[in-house]
C-alpha cells in the first residue's frame, strides 16, 4: 500500500464504520424477522393440508433458487414501476431503500431457514411426538414444548451457515443505494481505482464478523447440548 | 506413508489445474510485438459494454458506442490494429493492472485521486453536469439567471445561483451515480443540506427520478441523453445552469498504467489529432448529437 | 418488446442461452473441484493429524468467512502474478497470462470447496462410530472400511447439504463476470444497459436459473432416493 492510498483509506475510516453499522443493522434485522418467518412457513410446510404445503413449498423454491439480486432488484425497482403500488398504503415503506433490502432479506433468508427448520423438525424422534400426545398434549403445545425447541438444536450448525451466508448476501444492498460495508468498499475503489486493496480491508472486516458469529454458533451449540451439560 | 501419498495427491492435482490455466501469451515467448514509437501492436482495448451511448454490446456479441469508433480512429492513427473487449466494470482496473489489456475507455472521468493508480490521456469527452427533475417539480421552474457555472471561477452571479440551487434543494433527495465527479460535487457543495442517494448505474438512477423516489438527480449531458430522450425520460427535464470545471477535473479521458509512458504519449498525440481534424466532433455529434467532445 | 428475447436481428435469446452454458459449465466443473478440495479438507479436518487439521480449519474460515468476490480477485489478479513468478523460476521469461475459464472455475471451486467440506465433515460425523470399529473386527482395512462402509453412508447423510452447496455454486457463478467470462447474469446485464429493459432481462435471469435449479434440484432429489435405498424411512 502506499501512503496515498493509506490516507485516502483513514479519511474514508468513518465511511467504513457507518457502513459496517448498516450491515450490522441489515442482517440482524432480516435474520430475525426471517426466523419468524421460516418458523412459520416449515410448519405449514409440513401440514397435511395440501394447498397449504404446496403454498410454502412454492416460496421456498422461488426465493431459493433465484439470485438474490434478481429478488432485491425486482422488490425494489420492480414494485416501484406500478402505479397501483405507488398509490397504495405501503408505499410510504416501500419508496425507502432500507425497508425494501429488509423485506427482500427477510423473505430470502426466511426461505433457506425454513428448509433448515423442516430437516429438524423431522430429525425429531418420532416416538417423542406420540409420548407427548398419549399425555394429552395438543397441536400447538406439542409443537412449543416438544418439537420446535428439539428443532432448534438440531438445525443450529446449518443455521450458522445461513448467518454467514446472509452476512455475505448483504452486500447487495448497495445496488438499492444503501451504503453497507461493501457498499462503502466499492465506493472507494471506484474513487481510487485501487479495488484489490480497498476489498482486502473490507474483507478482514467481514470475516471478523463471520468469526464472531462462527464463535457464538458454536457457544449456542454447546450450551444447548444436553450431554455437554 | 499415507499422509505423504495423500499429500502427493493434492499436489498434482493442484498442479495440474495450474498448468490448464496458464498459457502464453497469444505471440509466443517474451512481451508482445511492438511499433518503434512503443505501442503494443495490437493494441488491447477494455471497455465495460453497458454504457449507452460510449460503449454499448449488441445482441450479436459485438460492441459498439462513441469510445469503439474512437478506439478505432486512434489505433489506425497510430498503424497499430485494435482488439476491443468488454470486461465488466468490477475487474476492470485489476484487469489493466495484471496486464491483460493496455488500455480503458469506458467512460472513465479523470480525476488526481484515480491518477495515483493509472495514468490518464488528455480527455476527450468534456460536457457541464445538470440537476434534472421531473417537468412537473416546481424545481424545473426556478430561474438561477445564468447558463453556465465554472467552479474554477466563482465570480458574484455564480455564487449566488449555488446559493439558490442550495436553498431550492434544501431537505430534498437527490440521486448521484456512487464515486463520480458529480458525488463529489454533492458531497462538496450541498453535502450538508440534502439527502444524497447513491445509485450504481444511472439507469437505477433514472428509475427512481421516475418513481418519484428522488427529487432530483445529478449526471453530465452525456450521461442524462439516453434517459432524455428515450420513453421515459419524457417527463423529466433538466433545472439550473450546466456546471463545469473546479473538483468536476477535466473530462473524460482514457486510462493506462502508469509505466506506459511511450503509450500515453501516442495515444495523446493521437486524441489531439483527431480533435484538430473535426474527426472528435464527428463522432461526438454522431452519438450524443450534440458536440460533447473536450476542447 | 418480447422480440428483445427472441433469436436473430434485435434479440438477446443466443446470448442468454451461451451465458447460461457458460454457468452450467462453471458451475459444474466448479462444484465437482469443490467435492475434491472439501473431501480433502473433510478428511484432513477428521484426521488426528494437527497440521493438517489447522490448514484445512483455516481454508474453511477464511473462505466462508470473506465475501466470494474478493476470493476471485484475489485468485485471479494474484494468480498471474504468482504464475508469472513461477514461470521465470522454471526458466521461462516474458508474462504469462492465466486464462479466464480455468481461473474461474479453479476460484469458484474454492468457495464451493470450503462449503463442501463442512457438510462433508458433517456428513462423516453421522454415520455411528460402532460400525466402523464392527468393520476392523471383521477384518476390513483402512481402504475398504472408508469405501465400504464410511463413504457410502457419508454421502446419504451428506446429500441434502451438498444439495444446497450446489444451489450456492451455481448462483455463486455470476461473479466470475469480473474476469470476463460472459455468464448469464452478465448477459443479462449487458442486454438490459443496451435496450433499457432491466425488468424484461433481470427476470428472465431469475427464470433461467430457476429453471437450472429445479432440474438439478430433482436430480439430487433422485439421488437421495438412491443413497437412501434400504433405509427404513422414518415413521411420519
Amino acid at each position: 500500500m502506499n501512503s496515498p492510498l493509506l490516507s485516502a483509506l483513514m479519511a474514508a475510516l468513518p465511511q467504513f464504520v457507518s457502513g459496517t453499522w448498516l450491515t450490522v443493522q441489515l442482517v440482524a434485522l432480516s435474520l430475525l424477522l426471517g426466523l419468524v418467518l421460516a418458523t412459520l412457513v416449515a410448519v405449514l410446510r409440513l401440514s397435511h393440508l395440501t394447498p397449504v404445503s404446496w403454498a410454502a413449498r412454492g416460496y421456498i423454491h422461488v426465493f431459493r433458487s433465484t439470485p438474490l439480486l434478481v429478488q432485491i432488484f425486482l422488490i425494489y425497482y420492480g414494485l416501484g414501476q406500478f402505479d397501483a403500488v405507488r398509490q397504495s398504503v405501503l408505499w410510504p415503506l416501500l419508496r425507502e431503500p432500507y425497508w425494501c433490502a429488509i423485506i427482500a432479506f427477510t423473505l430470502n433468508t426466511g426461505a433457506y431457514t425454513a428448509e433448515i427448520m423442516r430437516g429438524g423438525i423431522e430429525a425429531v424422534p418420532h416416538g417423542q411426538v406420540e409420548a407427548a400426545r398419549a399425555c394429552g398434549m395438543n397441536g400447538a403445545l406439542l409443537f412449543r414444548r416438544i418439537i420446535l425447541p428439539q428443532a432448534f438444536r438440531q438445525a443450529l450448525p446449518a443455521y450458522g451457515n445461513e448467518i454467514i451466508l446472509m452476512l455475505q448476501g448483504s452486500a447487495l444492498a448497495s445496488i438499492i443505494t444503501l451504503m453497507e460495508l461493501t457498499g462503502v468498499a466499492k465506493a472507494i475503489a471506484a474513487r481510487t481505482f485501487q479495488p484489490i486493496e480497498v476489498f482486502c480491508l473490507a474483507g478482514a472486516v467481514y470475516l471478523g464478523m463471520s468469526f464472531v458469529i462462527t464463535r457464538g454458533v458454536h457457544l449456542a451449540e454447546r450450551r444447548l447440548n444436553p450431554a455437554r451439560k | 506413508m499415507k499422509k505423504l501419498v495423500l499429500g502427493l495427491i493434492a499436489v498434482a492435482v493442484v498442479a495440474g489445474g495450474a498448468y490448464l490455466a496458464m498459457h502464453r501469451t497469444p505471440s509466443g515467448v517474451g512481451a508482445p510485438a511492438m511499433t518503434d514509437r512503443g505501442v503494443p501492436n495490437p493494441l488491447r482495448v477494455a471497455t465495460e459494454g453497458a454504457y449507452p451511448p460510449f460503449n454499448v454490446a449488441e445482441p450479436d456479441g459485438t460492441l459498439k458506442g462513441f469510445e469503439i469508433d474512437l478506439a478505432k480512429d486512434l489505433c489506425r492513427r497510430m498503424g497499430v490494429t485494435c482488439e476491443i473487449a468488454a470486461q465488466a466494470w468490477d475487474g476492470i482496473i485489476p484487469g489493466l493492472q495484471a496486464g491483460k489489456y493496455d488500455v480503458i475507455l469506458a467512460g472513465m472521468s479523470a480525476t488526481d485521486e484515480r491518477r495515483q493508480a493509472v495514468d490518464f490521456t488528455v480527455p476527450y469527452v468534456l460536457t457541464p453536469a445538470y440537476f434534472v427533475a421531473p417537468k412537473d417539480s416546481p424545481l424545473t421552474k426556478i430561474d438561477f439567471g445564468l447558463q453556465r457555472l465554472d467552479l474554477a471561477n466563482l465570480d458574484e452571479a455564480s455564487t449566488q445561483a449555488l446559493d439558490k440551487l442550495k436553498a431550492a434543494l434544501k431537505g430534498k433527495t437527490v440521486g448521484v451515480q456512487v464515486a463520480t465527479i458529480h458525488a463529489n460535487f454533492l458531497d462538496t457543495y450541498l453535502g450538508d443540506t440534502v439527502t444524497i442517494r447513491r445509485y450504481d448505474t444511472l439507469q437505477n438512477l433514472s428509475l427512481d427520478l421516475a418513481t418519484g423516489r428522488v427529487d432530483a438527480g445529478l449526471a453530465d449531458m452525456t450521461g442524462w441523453q439516453p434517459f432524455l430522450e428515450g420513453t421515459d425520460g419524457q417527463n423529466a427535464a433538466t433545472f439550473g445552469p450546466g456546471i463545469t470545471g473546479g473538483l468536476l477535473g477535466p473530462g473524460i479521458a482514457a486510462a493506462l498504467r502508469k509505466d506506459d509512458g511511450r503509450l500515453l504519449d501516442a495515444l495523446n498525440n493521437a486524441i489531439t489529432a483527431a480533435k484538430e481534424d473535426g474527426t472528435m466532433k464527428k463522432l461526438a455529434e454522431q452519438w450524443f448529437h450534440f458536440d460533447a467532445s473536450a476542447k | 418488446m418480447l422480440d428483445l428475447l427472441g433469436f436473430g436481428g434485435r434479440g438477446w435469446g443466443l446470448q442468454l442461452l451461451q451465458g447460461m452454458g457458460m454457468t452450467v459449465l462453471v458451475a459444474v466443473s466448479a462444484y465437482l473441484w469443490g467435492l475434491l478440495l472439501g473431501g480433502m479438507a473433510a478428511t484432513l479436518k477428521l484426521s488426528g493429524h494437527r497440521g493438517g487439521r489447522v490448514a484445512a480449519d483455516v481454508y474453511t474460515t477464511i473462505v466462508r468467512g470473506v465475501p466470494s468476490l474478493l476470493v476471485i480477485y484475489l485468485l485471479f489478479f494474484g494468480g498471474n502474478s504468482a504464475a508469472t513468478w513461477v514461470a521465470t523460476l522454471l526458466g521461462f521469461n516474458g508474462p504469462v497470462e492465466l486464462s479466464a475459464l480455468p481461473v474461474g472455475i479453479l476460484a469458484v471451486g474454492t468457495v464451493s470447496g470450503a462449503y463442501s467440506a463442512e457438510v462433508l465433515r458433517g456428513g462423516a460425523l453421522a454415520v455411528p462410530h460402532g460400525q466402523v470399529e464392527a468393520a476392523k473386527a471383521l477384518g476390513m482395512g483402512r481402504w475398504l472400511t472408508f469405501r465400504r462402509v464410511l463413504l457410502p453412508q457419508t454421502l446419504r447423510y451428506a446429500l441434502p447439504g451438498l444439495g444446497n452447496v450446489w444451489q450456492l455454486t451455481l448462483k455463486d457463478t455470476s461473479l466470475v463476470s469480473v474476469v470476463a467470462l460472459v455468464e448469464l447474469m452478465r448477459v443479462a446485464y449487458l442486454a438490459q444497459g443496451a435496450t433499457r429493459q432491466p425488468f424484461l432481462f433481470f427476470t428472465t435471469a431469475g427464470l433461467l436459473y430457476l429453471g437450472l435449479a429445479g432440474l438439478s434440484g430433482r436430480l439430487f432429489a433422485r439421488a437421495e432416493v438412491w443413497a437412501g435405498r434400504g433405509v427404513r424411512r422414518a415413521a411420519r
